[in-house]
């Protein structure tokens, strides 16, 4: 592991190894071409592989979509890129609708291999259309697999993974770490395997379950706690569906106790499945109610002062591990 | 016909120096988020209102600051708006991007391509219904045309006969590709399809504009249904604020071309002093008066208070 990369940069090598691997690979969105891509992502790619695989549509984000099904089912691999998650819901029904579906209506004789990048995430100032995790939307489909990286080493790794899935899968990059997160990444033909939690801390006195621009304050936050003597098992989903059942099992039977962070909103938030199986599935190994810390029910405010305020943080994500600590 | 004239003028250069100061308190760093300025492009926002009542409705942009401001919102509300204040238009909640004011017909700029554009329809209908003779002006930019619920919207207001206008702000560019690269055939042709009343006029010529719209929105009011104007434009700009060297997707020529040769303010200016409506000295007043209002205008917003933080959740239910 020589280079190091930063978030964004490690989502265009796992695209520029993709592409060169497998011609049947192939991105598109808005100003995805020459431009590269609102965020600069896909730039570069159109030098290399021109206009026929690295395209550049109209504001069409139902169009994106479905002409990328059409394409899969007909054995490419499309990327296509939201420009950002929030226009993803333009695409609702192509993607609910019509890839979730596509294998189960042709009873099984057909898979739609897409990827669904969208940049998703507040923290950026963006106001309500700029700023969203819609990742539970899509938790709610199967037939659709749904991941969320958070260090560089995931966002390639995880990407490479999805573009090789025969599965639909919506691939949420978080803007705030697209210049933050920095790190080794995967070479060669190392993936990051769908479905696989990672261990980022380890600790036997509580889990912490999280993902995405959540991970670093939950880190930050069990830092604090062992400072008071309070060791927290911090594990990042990084595949929120099939999310890893296991892993989460393995941690929960060593500390007893799980906190859920997510920036996504609380009500059906990935922490309310997360809660309802530890429930059914481990009732007997719990000391204390599975506790958790989200963005409230609402709405990206476009002012600061309320976003920042109630967006999880390290402070908040201490308290809570204290109480769920002293529970 | 002058004072009409001194009016739209006066309402243009309230936008361009409205304008300027976005992109002043964006670059110090006092502006957060994205501005998406409408310089060059104030002739659209401004003949279209004008040909409004002040009961008539618009719906909005990304790049809705010109059409907030034409159609009567005061600028002192909308800096504290673009500044996250509890005093904005949206109580800071809704930005640069989603302006809106019930009080002057403006139902909203809205951060999503084509996202007003059925709701437009809406409102339209709604005059039908309740035989209220008010007009709806919905502004979109050309890149709304790959938005599919567009034609869902121009098909409904065509079969019922619905008083709206919609406004295609073709600024050449959709963000950092030109138009003709992600539109296929003739913009005029799809609403022609649906048997809209068509025109397209010259956007930086804010009597044109006016004088093109004006018909328009009479027809539309008398009940004879809906129409499309194409206001050819440019953006002076970049596509927001820190799109800065743009030299790739569009020539630093063409650029200087429209600046100088194109730009509503001049022309209508050199219009009113050729005509004598107004002499330089007038003009220079104005320019003087305005600009005092927009700097108290600004420097109110800056000292305005931050919403408190436990404000998040309110307004989510009715
Ligand atoms: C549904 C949707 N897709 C993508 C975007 C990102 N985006 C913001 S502005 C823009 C270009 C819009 O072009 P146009 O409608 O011509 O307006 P202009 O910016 O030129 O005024 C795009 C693609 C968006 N806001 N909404």
């Amino acid at each position: 592991m020589s280079k190091e990369l930063s978030y964004l940069e490690a989502i265009r090598e796992a695209l520029l190894e993709e592409m060169r691997r497998d011609p049947k690979v192939f991105v598109l969105g808005e100003d995805v071409g020459a431009y590269g891509g609102a965020f600069g992502v896909t730039q570069g790619l159109y030098d290399e592989f021109g206009e026929m695989r690295v395209i550049d549509t109209p504001i069409s984000e139902s169009a994106i979509v479905g002409v990328s099904i059409g394409a899969a089912l007909r054995g490419y691999r499309p990327v296509a890129e939201m420009q950002f998650a929030d226009f993803i819901s333009c695409a609702f029904d192509q993607i609910v609708n019509q890839a979730a579906t596509l294998r189960y209506r042709y009873g099984g004789r057909a898979s739609v291999p897409i990827v669904v990048r969208a940049p998703s995430g507040g923290n950026v100032g963006g106001g309500l259309y700029h700023s969203q995790n819609p990742e539970a939307w899509f938790i709610h489909r199967p037939g659709l697999k749904v991941v969320a990286p958070s260090t560089a080493y995931d966002a390639k790794g995880l990407l490479k993974a999805a573009i090789r899935d025969d599965n639909p899968v919506i691939y949420f990059e978080h803007k705030y770490l697209y210049r933050r997160a920095k790190g080794p990444v995967p070479e060669g033909d190392e993936i990051v395997p769908i479905g696989v939690a990672a261990t980022r801390r380890e600790g036997n006195d509580a889990t912490l379950l999280t993902y995405g621009a959540m991970v670093a304050p939950s880190l930050e936050a069990a830092d604090r706690l062992s400072k008071e003597g309070v060791e927290v098992d911090v594990i990042d989903l990084r595949t929120l569906l099939p999310y890893d059942k296991a892993a989460i099992f393995a941690s929960l039977e060593k500390t007893n106790r799980v906190l859920v962070v997510h920036e996504d909103v609380k009500t059906l938030g990935i922490g309310s499945e997360i809660s309802a199986v530890i429930m059914e599935e481990r009732f007997d190994t719990l000391d204390a109610p599975v506790m958790r810390v989200t963005y409230p029910d609402t709405h990206p405010p476009f002012s600061h002062v309320l976003e920042g305020a109630n967006l999880p943080n390290a402070d908040k994500i201490t308290g809570a591990l204290r109480r769920l600590a002293a529970y | 016909m002058t004072d009409r004239m001194l009016h739209m003028y006066r309402q243009m250069l309230a936008i361009r120096l409205f304008e300027e100061r976005v992109n002043d308190l964006y670059t110090r760093a006092l502006m957060p988020g994205l501005a998406h300025l409408y310089i060059g492009e104030e002739a659209v926002a401004v003949g279209v209102c004008e040909a409004l009542r002040r009961d008539d409705y618009i719906t909005s942009t990304h790049r809705g600051h010109g059409h907030c401001l034409a159609k009567g919102a005061v600028p002192d509300l909308m800096f504290a708006e673009l500044l996250g204040k509890k005093a904005g238009y949206c109580k800071g909640k809704g930005g640069s991007m989603h302006i809106a004011d019930p009080d002057t017909g403006n139902l909203g700029a809205n951060a999503i391509v084509g996202g007003s554009a059925a709701l437009a329809a809406g409102a339209a209908f709604s005059s039908k219904y309740l035989k209220l003779d008010r007009v709806v002006a919905c502004f979109f930019g050309e890149g709304a045309l790959g938005q599919g619920v567009l034609y869902e919207s121009m098909n409904l207001a065509q079969l019922w006969k619905l008083p709206i206008v919609y406004v295609c702000e073709n600024n050449q560019y959709n963000e950092y590709t030109h138009f003709s690269e992600t539109t296929a055939g003739d913009i005029i042709a799809r609403p022609s399809a649906f048997g809209l009343a068509v025109a397209s006029v010259d956007g930086q010529d804010v009597r044109a504009v006016y004088d093109t719209t004006a018909p328009l929105v009479e027809r539309a009011r008398k009940g004879d249904g809906p129409a499309f104007l194409l206001c050819n434009t440019y953006r002076f700009r970049g596509h927001h604020v820190g799109d800065i060297s743009r030299d790739y997707y569009r020539a630093k020529h063409e650029e200087q071309r429209w600046t100088s040769e194109r730009d509503p303010l001049a022309i209508l200016g050199a219009h009113l002093l050729e005509q004598q409506a107004a002499d330089r000295a007038a003009l220079d007043r104005m320019a003087a008066e305005l600009t005092a209002q927009m700097d108290a205008a600004m420097q109110w917003a800056i000292d305005a208070p931050y919403p408190s933080p436990d404000e998040v959740t309110e307004d989510v239910y009715a």
